[in-house]
């Protein structure tokens, strides 16, 4: 079939089009031809379709996302907000960082080391994008069961394409979460965070604007690689001598992109750009929509001159392409010399594609023919916007009656011993130095702590030692008992693991990952998280800076639990004083924080196979507490370590594993209970005999709980007159699980 | 004293190699992989990373650089070179340490704190270790896995050419736990783990990889 033209569109209205194939509703693709006032030309028709999805135009969660806006607290550290490519925070001394967390859930389950390879690739290039240099990636991982058979065809590919990319670009990966559990057995999570460095005048935004200035793609050549959807076009409407179906996962060369972000921080540091915009999801067509609407409207391309890897592709694959390692940047006229010298010192292509018009459409041309000419608002903001009915499902009463609490418990010190090995060794709990080994945690130099600390914490600048931290957390059980509590503690646990360092927390991205929107009770658990963490952020004065979701984590009608990861970045004055979870000499060991019956959705009772009851309680209000002591005392405590998963019994044995070495202990009341517990706004802490009077004195103070569990020392954790393990032995049931199942 | 540090496209550890020279009192010179100038330096470090993407084998495009054909025959009169992992890789394919390195045993990418001990004492950059020293620095790589042929091996232990091992298990299944080689004259050095990620406690499981670059420095003061 021939080149579709903006002038054919208008004389054959009645020409059939494979809008449904491309996933448009009936009602989406009329509003399509209102906004045109004739149907769209095949080119617009696959620009809209990719930018009306769901994963482009949010059109199932604006309605809530909303709430973020309406209530954000009042900050002065918010320099970029929701909206551009990443958000960014001052953190002082002239500096700006930069954070985001992405989702790459369905590529990385077709195809597990592209999948995870590209988003990775693709989070560092929102970074990089905001004008900062890419200094830390921290990854949240979902899988199925741990000994499911494709948990172990998933997780080795998803581990080894983040390391691939990750340490062939020079980007520490630092953190993250590995979590296991049935509900992601066909959807598993891969979420990819990044974060990034900048003084406050190089910060860019993704902005076309000045008639006359230059648009330039620069880096790979486009292929016909992650079309996804748009080969309908391809393959059905066009001609028939075409490879149809072309693969819909990208593919990565981290060599590229390596280059490509020596040669933008180059290119920002002379400043040569007005506008910039990396080309991620819908490609070409999101980039150009986005850069104009959000400029001052007109732009001009011409698309034969983009540079392909395979000359046959169409307009229409050459728009939708998601090629990776692609950006593209507005650039004026006097300084274009400048740019593509940088480009060529560093041999990657660059190529003017069109220009900024003093109009107001975006005009796209093939060989002189015009095939696209749109308001590009209508393309990249004015997608439709669905208010899906929702409804707390009718089994969630039922599911929160059965509480976790009344399962039979371990009793005496065979049964308890044996629990406790038995939760340090499950997939969840067990070391995860199989994997965190296949990453370089130490390229750039500036990496103060990693995982499995509880933050990951990164020096940015190396005469003053300012520096951040940062954590991602979230238990999906929780938030699958009761979503709107589970986010908040989801919340509050990743506050409290930034807070643990001695950084003062300062903003709050999130990657929801969710089931289908279509289904009011997923739909409900969506609502809920929304509104939870909007509450939770006004609460503790923390703007959300950013954040993407991702629905449809689902098999047939099973969703995921709900897993609202939320990512914490803190600021840490001194990187030379922040405190790790590892100590040395002896030391007095105090709980902070109260301890009540809190077991369900917790690691012991998903050991039992069970998950019911209601989730912990949190006081976000006490976590700021907590987060204000740690900061105040530090120089008085020697480590920290935050209780959340398997509670006590577990925070106490990663410090002493971590320490290398024994202690004893003496519990209270119930020692089941207080080892196993889950309840939040508490943390561990090890002080030395000489301040530990001084530390318990201040902490009352600020009224904190504290409990004065005893001291380290010994070959044994001693419970007295409860029970007493070998650290050698824990060490061995803790280390030996995830190798023995993932070692080829 | 000048020392060069080579930035090829995909190096990644040049900026910690240059930092490593600043820490122990030299002068970092930036060398373009595409210039052929050695701007007078008295040591040359190539750093880690994956030079040209590490495209055919590692090392092998870094090999016919511009800044190579300057290096190897000054390397060749005498001029010191350390080769941190990519950069080992490089100076095995130009022929300036003899051997190859291959994939880890493992066939993963390995990043862990390891221990080393210190053979030689006698080359430009190990100069200020003590001999049998054991120190803890990053191991980071997917193909550091020391490889040559029978002979090679005896002629590298008799002429006294290791400078360090691996300590304990053997990470990546190099030849008689090699981690480090140098040429007979004792100027050209390769060595697969991190010395530039262990120059500060701070930052690194150590401090004890600056002595690579101060053994460098100081006996050049």
């Amino acid at each position: 079939m021939a080149l579709d033209t903006v002038g054919i569109a208008t004389n054959s209205p009645d020409t059939q089009q494979p809008w449904r194939e491309l996933g448009l509703k009936e009602d989406e693709y009329q509003r399509i031809r209102e906004i045109l006032n004739r149907r769209p030309t095949s080119s617009e028709l696959a620009m809209y379709s990719v930018m009306w999805s769901e994963h482009c135009s949010y059109k199932s969660s604006k309605v809530h996302l909303r709430q973020f806006g309406e209530k954000a607290p009042k900050s002065d550290a918010l320099l970029v907000g929701i909206g551009e490519n990443a958000g960014v925070v001052d953190v002082g001394q002239g500096y700006a960082v930069t954070f985001k967390v992405e989702s790459h859930n369905h590529p990385s389950f077709i195809e597990p080391y592209q999948g995870a390879a590209t988003g990775v690739g693709g989070i560092v290039r929102d970074i990089l994008t905001m004008g900062a240099r890419p200094v830390a990636i921290l990854d949240p991982l979902r899988f199925g069961p741990a000994d499911a058979p494709d948990t172990k065809r998933v997780l080795p590919g998803v581990i080894a394409g983040i390391g691939g990319y990750g340490n062939c670009i020079g980007v520490p990966t630092v953190g993250g979460e590995v979590i296991f559990d049935k509900s992601y057995l066909g959807n598993p999570l891969v979420n990819a965070l990044c974060v990034g460095v900048m003084k406050h005048e190089d910060i860019k935004l993704a902005k076309a604007s000045g008639a006359g200035n230059l648009v330039v793609l620069f880096g790979a050549k486009t292929g016909g690689d992650g079309i996804g959807g748009v080969s309908v076009l391809a393959s059905e409407t066009f001609s028939e001598k075409k490879p149809t179906k072309r693969p819909a996962v990208q593919v990565g060369d981290p060599f590229t992109e390596k280059v490509l972000i020596e040669c933008s921080l180059e290119i920002f540091k002379e400043d040569l750009v007005v506008g910039i915009q990396d080309l991620g999801g819908a490609g070409l067509s999101c980039a150009t929509s986005e850069l104009a609407s959000a400029g001052t409207g007109g732009m001009r391309i011409e698309l034969d001159r983009v540079p392909l890897r395979d000359a046959n592709l169409s307009p229409e694959e050459i728009l939708m392409s998601e090629s990776q390692e692609r950006m593209c940047a507005i650039v004026p006229p006097a300084k274009i010399d400048r740019f593509l010298e940088i480009c060529k010192k560093w041999d990657v292509v660059a190529t003017v594609i069109g220009e900024v018009t003093s109009g107001e459409h975006l005009e796209i041309t093939w060989h002189g023919e015009l095939i696209v000419d749109v308001p590009p608002r209508t393309v990249a903001h004015d997608g439709p916007v669905y208010n899906r009915p929702y409804k707390r499902p009718e089994n969630q009463g039922d599911l929160c009656a059965d509480a976790a609490e009344n399962l039979p418990r371990p009793t005496g010190e065979a049964e308890l011993a044996e629990a406790i090995l038995k939760l340090i060794s499950s997939p969840n709990m067990a070391d995860k130095t199989w994997i965190t080994e296949q990453y370089d945690k130490y390229v750039q130099g500036n990496t103060v702590a990693a995982g499995p600390s509880d933050a990951a914490v990164i020096r940015i600048d190396e005469e003053s030692f300012l520096g951040v931290a940062v954590a991602t957390d979230c238990n999906g059980r929780f938030c699958k008992l009761d979503p709107y509590q589970g986010t908040q503690l989801a919340l509050a646990e990743a506050f409290r693991n930034v807070a643990v360092t001695g950084a003062k927390p300062l903003a709050i991205t999130n990657c929801l990952n969710f089931g289908s929107p279509e289904d009011p009770g997923v739909m409900w658990q969506f609502a809920e998280s929304v509104r939870a963490l909007a509450d939770g952020a006004l609460e503790m004065g923390l703007p959300v800076t950013g954040g993407n979701v991702s629905f449809y984590n689902q098999t047939g009608d099973v969703a995921i639990v709900p897993t609202p990861v939320i990512g914490i970045l803190g600021v840490i004055d001194d990187v030379r004083k922040a405190i790790s979870y590892r100590f040395t000499g002896e030391k007095e060991l105090i709980l902070l924080g109260e301890t009540l019956e809190e077991l369900s959705g917790g690691e012991w009772a998903d050991g039992c196979g069970h998950l019911g009851g209601i989730p912990p309680r949190v006081n976000l209000q006490k976590e700021i507490v907590l987060a204000d002591f740690i900061h105040a005392q530090r120089d008085y405590i020697a480590a920290a370590h935050d209780l959340s998963d398997g509670g006590l019994a577990v925070a106490l044995i990663e410090m002493l594993l971590q320490s290398k070495t024994g202690a004893t202990v003496s519990i209270h009341g119930d020692p089941f209970m207080h080892l196993f517990s889950e309840s939040s706004g508490r943390i561990l802490i090890a002080v030395s005999s000489e301040d530990s009077n001084y530390v318990v004195g201040k902490a009352a103070d600020a009224g904190i709980t504290t409990t004065r569990l005893g001291k380290s020392g010994g070959e044994n954790l001693e419970i007295s007159g409860v029970l007493s393990l070998s650290m050698l032995h824990l060490q061995e049931a803790n280390q030996r699980t995830i190798p023995a199942l993932f070692n080829a | 004293m000048r020392v060069g540090v080579v930035t090829f496209p995909g190096t990644l550890d040049d900026h910690d190699a240059a930092r490593a020279v600043k820490y122990a009192g030299g002068e970092p010179v930036s060398l373009w992989h595409g210039d052929t100038d050695l701007k007078d330096v008295a040591g040359v470090i190539l750093p880690g990373g994956f030079s040209y993407g590490d495209y055919l084998r590692c090392g092998a495009i870094a090999r016919f650089s511009p800044i190579m054909s300057s290096i190897i025959p000054a390397a060749e009169n005498g001029l010191p070179v350390l080769g941190i992992c990519n950069g080992f890789q490089v100076l095995c394919e130009s022929h300036l340490l003899p051997g190859a390195l291959t994939r880890n045993v493992g066939l993963h990418f390995l990043c862990r704190d390891q221990e080393i001990e210190i053979v030689n004492t006698q080359s430009a950059w190990s100069g200020d270790f003590t001999r049998g020293q054991r120190i803890t620095i990053p191991l980071k790589n997917g193909e550091g896995s020391y490889q040559c042929d029978d002979k090679t091996l005896q002629e590298l232990e008799e002429n006294n050419q290791v400078i360090a091992r691996y300590v304990g298990i053997n990470p990546n299944g190099s030849r008689n736990a090699i981690a480090g080689i140098t040429n007979k004259q004792g100027n050209v050095v390769g060595i697969m783990p991190h010395p530039e990620h262990a120059i500060d406690a701070l930052t690194g499981p150590s401090a004890a990889g600056l002595a690579f670059f101060t053994s460098l420095v100081r006996a050049r003061v």
